[in-house]
């Protein structure tokens, strides 16, 4: 395999890896930060022992998403350095930013919150968790800056000397349209995979513990699990409309800025009006769309989600054809051996991950359905499908983020930067020449070893204590470790919580 | 003043700021089973007070090396792509490091049991010791120029990163992060522990002296000019001092002039690459401040952003210090809060 072949890989798992924590960790902050927020105005204890229970499973699968960023940043120098040249004096801006404005707050209050629970005031130790998910989702605002910028360059110029793009406005960067509907898409996205990852082990413990029959588990059931049942409902249903409306608005920005994407996404041959959305396609779609034949489709469902109507004269939608036939005419660019640039993605992927994006997330509205149902009028519901259920949904929507992400990046193909229909021509950049140069292959395929053994080997740790911590439950016990619960003369005591 | 040497100059703070702050981590990650004492379960508490010295504050120190690595891309986007794809394998290394340690700091006491947390110490040590030796040789290798052809491009090849003086530069990284972090275990434990960090830490400030005096001096008359000289006697100064600090158990003082010490290579490391940001080597390409950095506007709006954010960063991270302020003895340190290996295992797939 070339050096390309070897980048665009180890770009892809090292990337999915890292967003398998990233969504988890966005969503999941704001929520022990409100459990904690509730402990705190309302002294009922059941909040602090959720607050202690999921802030630990927080804490498990943030480390991974620490770690696992490091080298987010660092590849784009290592093994994608041309990209780096051309991009640099827009892209390094938004990355710079984030560790500045967000990182920082990050780690610097996550050890706060961790160990402060002794040393800082009620106050400041709730801000802290608070600061935290802030930053963490600040911090999502500037990477997606820099991807949106990607999809949609703007506020930049061509500097025909140097060949390099160059900022003009970062105003124009952090306000770029195609981030504004990324943005609030993955963060509700992230939202709904934490809703659904409180509400799947909420009910599960709840159906557990309703069942033996035990006045007292019973009781825990009803007042420490239920009510997490349904914070991780409510912020799954306002999560889940907020994936839909983003999603929608993203659906018509795509096809205005990136057609190719929209009619790959429906392996789309031929420019028509009122477009079906396909939702079973069968033929070689690896070979193109050609033979693709759509077996179940809802009729002018793809029209409406790229330009707002159904049928009629304004649901046109180009086809994939026709972006080939234009980009070609537009860019004629050929590749490294003198062939004409395909200037369309892999249709088999574009296809089925955006509608496995979509089927994944649709275990959240049942799990959401279903709790909101067997809880309705301060029931606690011993339904062991519940429970079952609760556990099944859980890793979809994760599942359903990664496709999103491999939809997004891969709709995006060939070009690593997509030239910006209404912006300047020469900002834009084949993935193909993006890559290093100077890196042998060898190498590349070196690090993409090195990293997959890594990462298989930390997931299956994450993994194991996400599932052991889970199955302990909330804790029998809490008791108030702020200073101001303490018995001031008592500076001998051991720390309240140590490594 | 210019905003790309502005920026040279900023990117150098960054780099101070990280190599000062994750130097005694890494010190400390280095020092976990060469400092402990006693029996076994004396010996286990006292790498548990050595990993909690560190533990409510590393990942945030591990951030100015993200900072310096993105303003490096935002700033000097051509040194950036050439530095990392040119340094490849040992930016790998120390990332697997980084990765190891980070990992074993959080996870190891959420498994309550003996096997499982010696596994986390070896990930600690191993992670700490990588990049404490390779930080040094990347920037030896910075000093002693790359060769890079007429794009710019690193084509020098792996080998050639590890000659004599990288190497000696990366046993200096090595020896100053484990003074560093002896220095800083002094200051921030009691008992036993504080005072062989104590010993060691005199013994080692020797050892630095012949050690990065040794690399600093050769990186004068090879490299360097002339008014860098003022860093090697600061370093020597600074390095004294630890040992008559140290002796007089004026902890906070020794830990700012070792402080100092590190701020003096720095110094050494960017005067000596000033006026490019990968002096040329036999015959090839330099890569100039001014061919590598962004356009003025872009430097603008990141200098504002510096301007206003950096101080707020050092504010807070400053104030952590404080909170964490008290001293770690064994006696501190709980009960492990973590579950059973057994429970671990018997938890089916």
């Amino acid at each position: 395999m070339e050096a390309l072949d070897l980048a665009r890989w180890q770009f892809a798992i090292t990337t999915v890896y890292h967003f398998i924590f990233v969504p988890l960790t966005i969503g999941l902050a704001p929520i022990v930060a409100g459990m904690q927020t509730a402990w705190v105005v309302t002294k009922n204890e059941r909040w602090l022992r959720l607050t202690k229970f999921f802030g630990k499973l927080l804490l498990i699968n943030f480390a991974l998403g620490v770690v696992t960023g490091i080298w987010q940043e660092f590849q784009f120098g290592m093994a994608w350095s041309e990209y780096s040249r051309f991009v640099g004096d827009v892209f390094g801006a938004p990355l710079a930013m984030e560790a500045l404005a967000a990182f920082f707050v990050e780690s610097v209050f996550l050890g706060v919150w961790i160990f402060g629970w002794d040393r800082v005031s009620k106050k400041i130790h709730l801000a802290s968790i608070w600061l935290f998910a802030l930053a963490t989702n600040l911090s999502a605002f500037f990477i997606l800056a820099a991807n949106s910028w990607m999809q949609h360059p703007v506020g930049v110029i061509y500097n025909e000397e140097t060949g390099r793009a160059e900022m003009e406005s970062i105003w124009a960067v952090l306000t770029n349209n195609t981030l504004l509907a990324a943005f609030p898409h993955t963060i509700t996205a992230a939202f709904l995979t934490a809703g659904t990852f409180v509400t799947g082990i909420a009910a599960w413990w709840m159906v557990r513990l309703a069942r033996t029959k035990k006045p007292e588990h019973v009781e825990t059931a009803r007042n420490v699990y239920r009510p997490a049942v349904l914070v991780g409902v409510w912020v799954m249903i306002f999560a889940g409309i907020g994936v839909i409306w983003s999603g929608d608005v993203q659906g018509k920005l795509m096809y205005e800025q990136q057609p190719g994407k929209m009619s790959s996404a429906e392996a789309l041959c031929e420019g028509t009006e009122s477009a079906e959305f396909s939702i079973l396609a069968i033929g070689p779609l690896y070979a193109g769309c050609e033979d693709v034949n759509h077996v179940i489709s809802l009729p002018g469902l793809t029209s409406y989600l790229g330009t707002g109507q159904f049928s009629g004269e304004d649901s046109y939608l180009p086809g994939v054809y026709d972006v080939q036939e234009e980009y070609t005419e537009r860019y004629g660019d050929v590749t490294a051996d003198g062939e004409p640039v395909v200037y369309t993605p892999p249709l088999a992927i574009t296809y089925w991950s955006f509608r496995l994006m979509i089927g994944f997330a649709a275990f959240s509205v049942a799990l959401a359905l279903a709790a909101l149902w067997l809880t309705r009028k301060g029931r606690v519901s011993d339904n062991v499908w519940l429970g079952r259920l609760g556990i099944l949904a859980i890793p979809m929507p994760f599942v359903a983020c990664s496709f999103g992400w491999i939809f997004t990046e891969v709709g995006r193909q060939p070009w690593v930067v997509a030239p910006n229909p209404t912006g300047i021509d020469q900002v834009r950049l084949l993935t193909e020449r993006g890559v290093s140069t100077a890196v042998p292959p060898g190498v590349i395929l070196t690090s993409m070893i090195v990293l997959t053994v890594i990462y298989a080997i930390l997931a299956v740790v994450w993994y194991r204590l996400m599932h052991r911590y889970t199955i302990e439950g909330v804790p029998d016990s809490v008791r108030d470790e702020s200073p101001e619960a303490q018995d001031p003369d008592d500076t001998d005591r051991p720390l309240s919580f140590a490594y | 003043m210019d905003l790309a040497i502005l920026w040279f100059v900023i990117i150098a703070v960054l780099w101070t700021g990280y190599l000062v702050l994750e130097g005694f981590d890494f010190g400390v990650g280095m020092l976990l089973s060469i400092l402990p004492r006693g029996d076994k379960e004396h010996r286990e508490k006292e790498r548990r007070v050595l990993v909690n010295t560190i533990g409510p504050v590393w990942d945030g120190n591990e951030v100015w090396l993200l900072t310096a690595g993105g303003a490096t891309f935002a700033a000097f986007p051509e040194w950036y792509a050439t530095m990392f794809s040119g340094f490849y394998i040992p930016l790998l290394l120390i990332l697997v490091g980084l990765v190891a340690r980070g990992v074993a700091f959080e996870y190891r006491g959420k498994i309550a049991d003996r096997v499982w947390a010696r596994r986390c110490d070896q990930a600690i040590q191993l992670g700490s010791w990588i990049p404490a030796v390779l930080w040094g040789v990347a920037f030896g290798n910075l000093v002693r120029g790359l060769l890079l052809d007429a794009d710019h491009q690193y084509v020098g090849g792996f080998w050639a990163l590890l000659n004599p003086f990288a190497l000696v530069g990366g046993l200096t990284t090595a020896v100053l992060f484990l003074l560093h972090g002896s220095v800083f275990v002094a200051l921030k434990t009691d008992g036993d522990i504080r005072e062989r960090a104590a010993r060691l830490a005199s013994g080692l400030s020797v050892a630095a002296l012949v050690v990065a005096g040794g690399w600093a001096i050769w990186a004068q008359v090879a490299y360097s000019v002339t008014w860098t000289w003022a860093t090697v006697a600061v370093a020597a100064l600074a390095l004294l001092g630890v040992v008559a600090a140290t002796r007089a158990r004026r902890e906070g003082t020794a830990f700012t002039l070792s402080a100092v010490t590190i701020v003096a290579a720095v110094v050494l490391i960017f005067g000596s690459m000033y006026p490019d940001v990968i002096p040329a080597l036999d015959g090839g390409e330099a890569l100039t401040i001014a061919e590598a950095s962004s356009t003025d506007y872009t430097l603008t709006v990141m200098s504002w952003v510096a301007v206003v954010l950096t101080p707020l960063v050092i504010a807070y991270q400053s104030w952590t210090y404080w909170v964490f302020r008290r001293r770690l003895s064994t006696k501190d340190i709980p009960a492990p809060a973590g579950l059973s290996w057994q429970k671990i295992k018997d938890a089916a797939f």
